[in-house]
């Protein structure tokens, strides 16, 4: 019995060490700009989609794919603020919202397009043999999951603390108009926060893909389950949102071995509503006062 | 009793058609469809048009109405009607329990909830396979017959849907330009406000969720019935998008404009045959297209415009000011 919950929980913080940056991307675009972007998911299928395609079609080395992968999925995230987001600036939340959803079929419908409906899969980045750990079992991927998402999260931290460029789109977030008058470009604040996001994105794409093959439409979900993770940790606090996804990778790891397995997707998603009903700040954030 | 013009001119329209182009294609079998998506989309405008909340799971209730009535006949052998009816009963009775939390809850969270909402409900259709038949569906349901004239031919289905979603349209109308329905836009513009004036905000919103779902619940019934097989496909994620794009293209607040949407979004794929594979891609496009450049939407930018050119005034109508257009040509 402690042996399966082990590998349940091993498994859980693989999964919810790519929630957590999908999470980590949501926060960052909606500190910047207070718009919840729903196309986040797509920037996990570009970058997992397109690096199969660089190395598999064109014979590129899987790194040198992946680089590109992640190049492209910068670009595609810096034309989302600066095509769909940036003229709609002002607009209500269910607009920001209803472009973003917009924004993610059109990246999918591309990729369908591109790609057509096949899953496609990814050799291991080292190796398929197993380690072992008591009873339970890793892969190298796994390893791979984990340590990356723990360098990149600790890049986002350092960026955000200790550089010029995270400290003025902190600045803008809290306050645009203030941060424009101490002379910060605020639209390339935007942009560079947009860009930070989408290869937060494409990167755990790209380390998953290895373990969970990647589709077409293989962002929907983790971009929903993201999301959850974001407001499970309190919407707008980056270190809340990389505690919310490992969270719910544990939970849906554990429920998923120990309840049911075809519920997993259900008990996210209920833990989330219970989260919204008893706590709306999250279980990490500070609770919040409207301005009226 | 001017705001029902355009009802009548509906009305008129619809009954027509399968006159004048009797067993056509696109008029007995798409405008079925499209007079049911009318049904959805109407319904939740009176939620996100009129009263301002979204809701992304809109699907998950129109999917209780048709897994109640698939069940219920198939498997314990009712009547169609009753089925209906407990559909209904079920529908109000999840609604009302959530209504109260979600409703609570604004902006993002409220958009996330209802997408969460709308998650579970599919997941539950899936999972409870000895009941639903799983991802695979569930056939063989009875079709509804009235006194004896049973609705077995696309036509009768065409007579059938279209009065039900005049009638639903009709309701509609009557709800906006009533007392409820101006509390609703009071709340759309600022809950603060509103319960200043004396609104019940909560029951307002309470009331408005609950009736919306008991539409889409009806909607689910009927799509049961006349398509005589249902799966959770018909009920995802993606079909509650959709519905939010017919009320966002046709332009939110506007009764007129959901229907105009649900008509445009349901021949458009039918058109697109040709362009299959960009079918995704083009809608995807629209939805963002239509928020960036015409976020007040098509029935009331072409609206617009056709009052400038009339008035030959240079007069831009604000965005989405959540001024409902058949109360503003009533008054006039």
């Amino acid at each position: 019995m402690f042996d399966q919950i082990l590998q349940f929980v091993l498994t859980g913080i693989t999964v919810g060490a790519t929630y957590a940056l999908v999470a980590l991307g949501f926060a960052i675009i909606f500190n910047a700009s207070d718009v919840v972007n729903f196309s986040q998911g797509e920037f996990v299928m570009i970058g997992a989609m397109s690096t199969i395609a660089f190395s598999a079609g064109e014979g590129l080395p899987l790194w040198l794919a992946a680089v590109g992968a992640v190049l492209l999925a910068i670009c595609v995230g810096m034309m989302l603020q600066r095509f769909a987001i940036a003229p709609a600036r002002g607009a209500s939340v269910v607009t920001t919202i209803i472009i973003t959803i917009g924004a993610s079929i059109f990246l999918r419908g591309v990729a369908l397009l591109l790609w057509g409906k096949d899953i496609f899969g990814m050799p291991h980045f080292s190796g398929e043999q197993p380690i072992q750990i008591g009873e339970a079992t890793l892969l190298p991927q796994n390893l791979w999951v984990m340590g990356g998402a723990a360098v990149l999260v600790l890049g986002v931290h350092y960026f955000f603390n200790y550089t010029t460029n995270g400290k003025a789109i902190l600045a803008c977030s809290c306050n645009r108009t203030a941060a424009h008058l101490v002379g910060i470009n605020v639209s390339m604040m935007m942009l560079i926060a947009y860009g930070l996001s989408a290869l937060l994105g494409s990167l755990a794409g790209i380390l998953v893909a290895p373990i969970t093959f990647t589709s077409y439409d293989a962002g929907v979900m983790l971009g929903l389950k993201g999301f959850s993770a974001a407001i499970l940790g309190g919407m707008g606090n980056p270190m809340g949102a990389v505690a919310g996804g490992l969270l719910l990778g544990l939970i849906e790891s554990l429920a998923a071995g120990l309840i049911s397995s075809g519920y997993k997707d259900a008990i996210g998603f209920i833990i989330l509503l219970l989260v919204l009903f008893l706590r709306p700040s999250g279980i990490f954030g500070k609770a919040s006062t409207e301005r009226v | 009793m001017s705001y029902l013009r355009g009802f009548y001119l509906l009305t008129a329209a619809a009954l027509l058609l399968p006159l004048v182009f009797p067993d056509n294609y696109y008029v007995t079998v798409v405008g079925v469809t499209a007079a049911l998506h009318a049904i959805l989309a109407v319904s939740l405008n009176l939620l996100m048009g009129y009263a301002g909340q979204i809701s992304l799971g809109h699907a998950g209730f129109f999917g209780i109405g048709a897994y109640a009535s698939a069940i219920l006949t198939t498997r314990y052998g009712w009547n169609p009607w009753p089925a209906i009816l407990a559909g209904l009963v079920l529908t109000g009775i999840i609604a009302f329990a959530l209504a109260r939390p979600i409703l609570r809850l604004k902006g993002h969270y409220l958009a996330m909830a209802t997408l969460g909402l709308g998650i579970i409900i599919n997941i539950v259709l899936v999972q409870t396979g000895e009941l639903t038949g799983g991802p695979d569906g569930l056939g063989g349901i009875p079709t509804l017959s009235l006194f004896g004239w049973n609705v077995n031919s696309d036509l009768r289905w065409y007579i059938v849907i279209v009065c039900v979603m005049l009638l639903v349209v009709w309701l509609a109308l009557n709800i906006i330009n009533s007392r409820s329905g101006r509390a609703l836009r009071a709340l759309h513009g600022s809950e603060v406000a509103a319960e200043m004036m004396g609104i019940n905000t909560t029951a307002t919103k309470t009331g408005v969720f609950v009736l919306a779902a008991l539409i889409a619940s009806l909607a689910g019934s009927l799509f049961a019935y006349q398509q005589s097989f249902v799966s959770p496909d018909s009920f995802s994620f993606f079909f509650s998008i959709e519905l939010v794009t017919m009320v966002v293209l046709g332009g939110m607040a506007s009764t007129y404009g959901a229907i105009m949407g649900a008509v445009i979004l349901t021949f458009l794929p039918e058109l697109l045959v040709v362009f299959e594979e960009y079918e995704v891609m083009i809608f995807g496009a629209i939805l963002m297209l239509m928020m960036i450049f015409l976020p007040q939407g098509l029935f009331v930018g072409i609206q617009s415009l056709l009052r400038r050119v009339g008035r030959n005034r240079s007069e831009l109508a604000g965005p989405d000011t959540g001024e409902p257009e058949e109360s503003g040509r009533g008054a006039a």
